[in-house]
């Protein structure tokens, strides 16, 4: 493989990316920032003043890195998503698919292209988060690898969903049906040792919840699961999920006939 | 600009196949050798074929079988080197419509390894070439038909590619700005680009090209030199244009003649008669010829003649 033209040819796909991201950030930067606005003023603020504490911490504290994370999770696969759908949609992706960049190189682009989308909206959550609650970070290391390695299972699980999509509808299922509710379960608003034993064992199977919680033990140092399992999901995701995008891409799945 | 001749196929096809998940079989082994530097045309009717020959080579459509290799790098075992050598300009528009036509052709020079100046300055130099460098700006959504077609073909060629293959590019485009694409082309072409066309406007492959293949039905049923393939044309038909009106068809010896208004005559000339034997017989007649021309392009006549011909074999009628 020649590295040297492959890594233009991810430059060149991050640096596209990025230009689209700001080119469209009414739709793209502001919605999450305005949301997210909400969530603090509603269930941070008002809602939170009378649940108190949880886990030690005020309610809106407690919430903060559920939402950051919330938000990153949703932009970078919905970047990924939308962005590598609408280039199959209008016939783009030949402009990749006909050129000798490598089949890993379109998707490290991509993801690439995810993460950075995800990580300014997180950043620019975390910012808004600031105006309503003080945040120390109490293991630093742990919240960026949390963050980052989160941030690249979304945008893959967004490439996989972009390359089996045939029409837009295929693009909105997995988000509506399956990313809201596992993020909304996934300990964003509550700690799972509020729930009975039975559901405590069911929202363990819920990848989620390691992300949102590992990500809270990285700003706030508490968490409800063991942070070497995060870890040990996290990896095994990327991999998982890197694999089976790296599958799809040499066989053409959905875009070569 | 003085190039040096190269006597490595710039194309070669082995046995290529491809039978479609719904079982349509559209490539039945084809065969393809393309000289490097040639100007060579791939006809064929509507799904005959050629897009998925097209496809194929350029890495869209996976075959069934069969082997390609692009300036002697097989597409499968030596991809990077083979997809360097090749530029596409593809029959349906294709371009990110929302992105400025400057960033369209220095993203696709970046795909290929060349980023910064260098791609910045080869983008100025083929949107200028293809006159849309005072468009660089816009977005492509913004842009007619023929110059999103220039723009395909800007993209297309910003790595500079060895081998450029065109599937219908002057298609939906007027007269002049299809003339100028053609000198663009014949210039490339003189500069040591082989060019594989794909077209239905018979007239251009006949200007344009120097060899020729028909495909139909997945597979070849001619594929020689332009010259070579239209000296087999055994029969001509020509329209005259009188000087004065004619109310009957003049007996003339060797061809057959029918008027097709009262100041046209059309005459079919076989291979053993000349224009000069028409012409004598016509003065003979007192009958005076003001313009002439062909009823079909000649490539035209043959195509059909060829693919007429292929059906009737096969009971297709």
């Amino acid at each position: 493989m020649n590295i040297q033209l492959n890594l233009v040819a991810v430059r060149t796909v991050i640096r596209k990316e990025m230009s689209r991201v700001l080119r469209i950030w009414v739709q793209t930067i502001v919605p999450p920032a305005i949301t997210m606005t909400l969530y603090f003023i509603i269930f941070g603020n008002l809602i939170g003043r009378r649940i108190g504490t949880m886990d030690g911490f005020d309610y809106m504290q407690y919430i903060a890195p559920g939402l950051i994370m919330m938000s990153v999770i949703t932009n970078s696969y919905g970047n990924v998503v939308s962005s590598f759908f609408g280039a199959k949609f209008s016939g783009h992706i030949e402009e990749m698919l006909v050129s000798p960049m490598s089949n890993a190189s379109i998707i490290i682009g991509h993801v690439s292209g995810g993460v950075l989308r995800g990580m300014l909206v997180g950043t620019l959550v975390t910012i808004i988060a600031l105006f309503f609650t003080r945040l120390e970070v109490a293991h630093p290391f742990i919240m960026v690898s949390v963050v980052l390695l989160s941030s690249i299972v979304f945008s893959l699980a967004g490439f996989i969903n972009a390359v089996f999509a045939k029409k837009f509808d295929d693009i909105s299922i997995v988000p509506t049906f399956v990313l809201t509710p596992l993020t909304y379960l996934g300990g964003v608003f509550y700690s799972i040792s509020m729930l009975p034993e039975f559901w405590q064992g069911v929202s363990k199977a819920n990848p989620i919840l390691y992300m949102v919680n590992a990500f809270r033990y990285g700003i706030l140092g508490t968490s409800d699961i063991s942070i070497t399992y995060a870890y040990a999901i996290l990896v095994g995701f990327v991999i998982l999920l890197f694999s089976a995008s790296f599958f799809l891409m040499k066989k053409g799945v959905g875009i070569r006939e | 600009m003085v190039t040096i001749p190269d006597l490595m196929n710039a194309l070669t096809i082995r046995n290529l196949q491809k039978t479609y998940d719904n079982g349509n079989q559209a490539l039945k082994g084809i065969d393809l050798n393309v000289e490097a530097g040639d100007f060579y045309a791939l006809l064929g009717p509507n799904g005959a074929g050629k897009t998925t020959v097209i496809g194929i080579v350029s890495s869209l459509v996976n075959k069934s079988g069969g082997e390609v290799e692009i300036f002697g790098h097989n597409i499968d075992s030596d991809f990077e080197a083979a997809k360097s050598c090749l530029g596409l300009v593809p029959q349906e528009i294709n371009l990110n419509l929302w992105e400025t036509v400057g960033n369209i052709v220095t993203n696709q020079a970046g795909y290929y390894g060349i980023g910064g100046k260098v791609a910045r300055q080869r983008a100025e130099k083929y949107l200028r070439a293809l006159r849309l460098w005072d468009r660089r700006d816009d977005i492509a959504r913004s842009l007619s038909g023929g110059m999103k077609r220039r723009l395909m073909i800007a993209r297309a060629l910003v790595h500079e590619p060895r081998l450029l293959i065109l599937d219908e590019p002057t298609a939906g485009v007027d007269i002049e700005i299809r003339r100028s694409m053609w000198k663009y082309l014949q210039e490339i072409n003189e500069a040591g680009t082989t060019i594989i066309l794909t077209t239905h406007y018979l007239e251009e492959a006949e200007t344009l090209c120097r060899h020729i293949a028909i495909i139909d039905e997945g597979k070849i049923i001619e594929d020689a030199k332009m010259s070579t393939v239209l000296r087999k044309l055994q029969r001509e038909v020509l329209i005259l244009s009188l000087a004065s009106d004619l109310k009957q068809v003049p007996l003339l010896e060797g061809f057959k003649a029918k008027l097709r208004n009262d100041c046209e005559l059309e005459v079919e000339k076989g291979p053993d008669h000349n224009i000069n034997d028409l012409f004598e017989q016509l003065t003979a007649n007192g009958i005076r010829v003001v313009s002439m021309r062909n009823k079909a392009n000649r490539l035209e006549e043959l195509f059909l003649r060829l693919v007429d011909n292929k059906h009737e074999s096969a009971g297709d009628t």
